[in-house]
């Protein structure tokens, strides 16, 4: 069988360097399988997060030769053989070990955002009536697997990591597919410019180029965001019209739902951001 | 020996945060109560999100005669009536609510022309019956769920996994978990344990299943003390790839084939049509054209055109791919092909400037988009190749048809490692709509169990320890087996022996391996770190995974006859004098070893008994006769 030499990150968040391994290619592999056929032989310790393996769950994202990419959706076949193959963790997020990164921020991030709330329904019976035509841009972004690759990619977290201020592409698209959405009523438009603050981001569409469901993200997501923004604020006439009646000023703070359940506080908890702390430490 | 660790307590701790456990967490907090949701993965990665098919609900969006009564029978009649008729019954009635409050929370799923919730054709069900978001269906339900759960005051664990069960007695008292990014052991403290583990796939070498599939909890359940059911009844998906080899059983949707995707051998024969079974022919279409009116809903010969075969139940559509393979009419790489052409040329003549390339994107995108980055092919111009893989766990933990509930007090379980609704086989479709139905109970009942146990109970610090040393011992070994290894022989084992066609002395000698292997996994070691570490991961995973095989084994040997999902090559009939109402059953015995009997089947009220006899042709089927 071919070999090819893999040269994968191993180390934790005290530091680490790049190690050389010889993988037996077979038909079709992808760099997923490079790395679990490394930990049943050779480095049974290297860490890597996966689950589907179909390219559905979006766990292996990583960097293969400065790429980010998912490893299962990545064959090994489309790399000239006789190069190593550079596989290394996600830049933008702090290293957990090897290709593991804390993504925690992530989930943070999406609690910041107010969710779903839809409009009294259509229908006696409780449902609703949306046309597909209606929904079409929206499943485009309901796509998204959460990967984390388009954070990644993206320069004000990557380079200039605004991660306090800025929300990233994934969080635009997640709104956008909110605040498209036929049946919601929130307004998150105010968020977006004072919490959120999309004028960092200056369509350089990096975020598209590597998104692997293929969402145009900042086509259809982010220019559409950024231009109800520009008329929540920057209308002139409508600015004209604000100096003569108050404005009326959306929030970023959860609304109560008209759902069923009642709201409460959100909490969520990594490895690495625990904020439930544990009620009584003991040491049989 | 003194470990650190911290206690964390709950109300309800939910294990496991797929479809099940979310919709289990979701509505023990609407309940008022502390709700802990710990999942190994991070939230939203579970394997729900590789479902794609759709919902299973009787809404008769797009079939007005469709409701809950045709919905239950269909699972009954593909369960091979040994499915619990109460569980069946639940699920058919409240699948519509579950799905509808999906949409209030958010999820957007395919319209049709009026606007409604748009359904589709699978196999076994009479009416076009699944809501679906075109062949991502279960991204969305997770998503759903995952963006209402964390507004709702859930505490989430991730990458955490839960090794051990905590008992106060008779009564379930929390849980052992260790966090996979450090290493560290952690204990929660809780009145009411939910599980929602998922399946057992990992026990075989072909499974669309993902690595945390390994039984956790079925394996939690049984060492708790908790009966597990229907083990023997392990879903082989008819349609998985079979090439490339690295990406050998990944799933094929059924949605190609309730789209109008046809199964062909090497011969270029839609072999589907020469074999359909007797309790079938009246629903199955007797030529391909009334096959692709079927998918568009039309009439054939004046009446409704009736399925395609491709669309029979999945057991039977997975033996019959063998069937082909092993008599020598297979594809190039083992398995039969499932093609979109006929299909598209068909319609093709029905209606002008019909553009296959779109249509096919359209209703099956990631299927295209799989095949296209994995395999370098286009569906939509070429034949597909696939074979059957390992997919779904009909058997799991027994539990109370109405609340969920083990026979632990406050040990519950929900979807796929609970058991009860499927019986021998797995409707498609029915998993998502379980997942819904069946974790909002487990939730609501876990909540009203906690509420009405004041006292938290005690945690046993011997029992800690004990399972915190189990979990420890192979960084103590210097010399010792490679976790994998097992693992992989194990794969292959139960591949082989205990897989699609059964026969006892290969059942016998996977007994004897897994036996083996057992031994054998008392002595692996691990090296490096507790940190992220998967050397170490897979050996505690090991025990899970040989517990589930020696189940699924005993179970598939007691059951000398062939039904559902078990095909006994030396017992080929089905049997229902002896074997058609009864469920197996299987328990550690006193002595810790695993024991496994017959229990009857409850008889079916005559209410559900009418149900079946009217969408039976009059007849009531042999299991349901007393």
């Amino acid at each position: 069988m071919p070999q090819i030499l893999f040269r994968i990150w191993r180390g934790d968040r005290h530091g680490g360097q790049f190690r050389d391994y010889q993988v037996e290619i077979g038909e079709g592999m992808v760099v997923l399988d490079a790395i679990h056929q490394l930990q049943a032989t050779q480095a049974p310790d290297l860490a890597c997060r996966w689950n589907c393996k179909a390219g559905k769950c979006g766990s292996c994202a990583a960097e293969v030769n400065g790429i980010p990419r998912l490893m299962c959706m990545t064959r090994i076949s489309d790399f000239p053989p006789d190069q190593p193959i550079i596989v290394e963790p996600m830049q933008t997020f702090p290293l957990i070990k090897d290709l593991v990164t804390d993504v925690s921020w992530n989930y943070q991030v999406k609690q910041r955002i107010a969710p779903f709330r839809p409009r009294p329904p259509d229908a006696p019976d409780g449902t609703w009536r949306m046309s597909q035509a209606d929904i079409d841009r929206v499943q485009e972004f309901r796509k998204c697997i959460e990967c984390f690759l388009c954070q990644d990619v993206c320069h004000v977290l990557r380079d200039h990591h605004k991660h306090e201020e800025f929300i990233g592409p994934r969080f635009f698209v997640h709104t956008a597919a909110l605040e498209m959405h036929p049946l919601d009523t929130e307004n998150r438009i105010a968020a977006l410019k004072r919490d959120f603050h999309i004028g960092y981001c200056n369509i350089t569409k990096c975020c598209t180029k590597v998104c692997p469901e293929q969402i145009t993200i900042t086509d259809n997501a982010i220019i559409p965001l950024k231009e109800r923004v520009v008329d929540e604020f920057y209308d002139p006439v409508l600015k004209l019209i604000q100096l003569v009646f108050r404005p009326r000023r959306s929030s970023s703070v959860p609304a109560p739902s008209s759902s069923p359940h009642p709201q409460s506080a959100p909490t969520l908890s990594s490895a690495s951001a625990t904020t439930s702390a544990p009620v009584s430490p003991s040491s049989p | 020996m003194a470990i650190d660790y911290p206690i964390y307590e709950h109300d309800v701790l939910v294990v496991g945060a797929g479809g099940a456990g979310l919709r289990a967490a979701i509505e023990a907090s609407a309940a008022g109560v502390s709700v802990g949701l710990v999942c190994k993965s991070l939230l939203g990665k579970a394997h729900t999100v590789m479902a794609e098919g759709g919902i299973a609900a009787a809404l008769a969006n797009v079939d007005a005669r469709d409701n809950w009564k045709v919905h239950f029978a269909d699972t009954m009649r593909g369960g091979q009536y040994v499915n619990n008729w109460r569980m069946a019954q639940i699920h058919a009635q409240e699948a519509p609510a579950r799905v509808r409050e999906l949409e209030a929370w958010g999820a957007v799923f395919d319209r049709t022309a009026d606007g409604r919730i748009l359904q589709r054709n699978f196999g076994g069900h009479k009416y076009p019956r699944l809501a679906h978001v075109g062949d991502r269906t279960g991204l969305e339900l997770i998503r759903t769920l995952q963006d209402y759960g964390i507004h709702r005051g859930i505490s989430v664990y991730m990458e955490r996994t839960v090794f051990r069960l905590l008992k106060d007695g008779e009564r379930i008292a929390g849980a052992v978990a260790y966090d996979r990014e450090r290493g560290r052991f952690l204990v929660f403290r809780a009145k009411a344990v939910v599980l929602a583990t998922g399946g057992v796939g990992r026990a075989y070498k072909i499974t669309s299943n993902s690595w945390e599939y390994t039984g956790d909890g079925h394996t939690l359940a049984y060492d708790a003390g908790a009966e597990l059911i229907d083990m023997e009844f392990v879903q082989f998906h008819p349609t998985g790839m079979v090439w490339p080899p690295s990406v050998r059983g990944i799933l094929v949707t059924e949605g190609v084939r309730g789209e109008g995707g046809v199964l062909r051998n090497n011969r270029g024969e839609r072999f589907m049509f020469q074999d359909i079974p007797d309790n079938y022919k009246a629903q199955t279409a007797e030529n391909e054209e009334e096959g692709f009116l079927y998918v568009l809903g039309e009439k054939y010969q004046g009446r409704d055109a009736r399925r395609p075969p491709e669309l029979l139940t999945r057991d039977h559509v997975a033996r019959c791919i063998v069937r082909e393979v092993k008599q020598g009419r297979g594809s190039p790489h083992g398995g039969v092909f499932l093609e979109l052409q006929s299909f598209s040329q068909w319609y093709g003549r029905r209606v002008k400037n019909f553009n296959a390339a779109e249509h096919w994107k359209k209703k099956l995108p990631s299927m295209y988009h799989q095949f296209k980055e994995l395999a370098g092919l286009d569906i939509t111009r070429e034949p597909m190749e696939v074979g059957p893989t390992t997919h779904y766990i009909m058997g799991g933990v027994r539990v109370d048809s109405d609340t969920q509930m083990s026979r632990i007090p406050g040990l519950f379980a929900c979807g796929e490692c609970a058991a009860g609704i499927n019986g021998a086989n797995r409707l498609g479709g029915n998993s998502l709509s379980d997942l819904l139905v069946l974790g909002k109970r487990a939730g609501e009942h876990a909540a009203r169990y906690a509420q009405q146990h004041t006292s938290l109970p005690t945690i046993d610090a011997a029992q800690v320890e004990e399972a915190m040393r189990w979990a420890l011992a192979p960084f103590e070994r210097t010399h010792g087996e490679n976790p994998f290894q097992l693992q992989q022989e194990l794969q292959e084992l139960m591949q082989n022996l205990v897989g699609i066609v059964r026969r006892e002395d290969e059942m016998l000698r996977a007994l004897e391996g897994i036996e083996l292997l057992r031994r054998r996994a008392q002595q692996v070691a691990v090296s490096g770190n507790r940190e992220y570490n998967p050397g170490w991961h897979t050996a505690l995973d090991l025990h899970s995974l040989l517990t589930v095989s020696e189940a699924i084994t005993r179970a598939a040997l007691l059951r000398k006859e062939s039904r559902g999902a078990q095909f006994r090559e030396d017992y080929p009939r089905k049997d229902s004098a002896n074997y058609g109402k009864v469920n197996t059953v299987v328990a550690k015995g006193p002595d810790g070893r695993m024991q496994v009997r017959f229990e009857p089947i409850p008889p079916m009220p005559q209410e559900l008994l009418d149900i079946i006899r009217e969408e039976n042709g009059g007849q009531l089927p042999e299991e349901l006769r007393y």
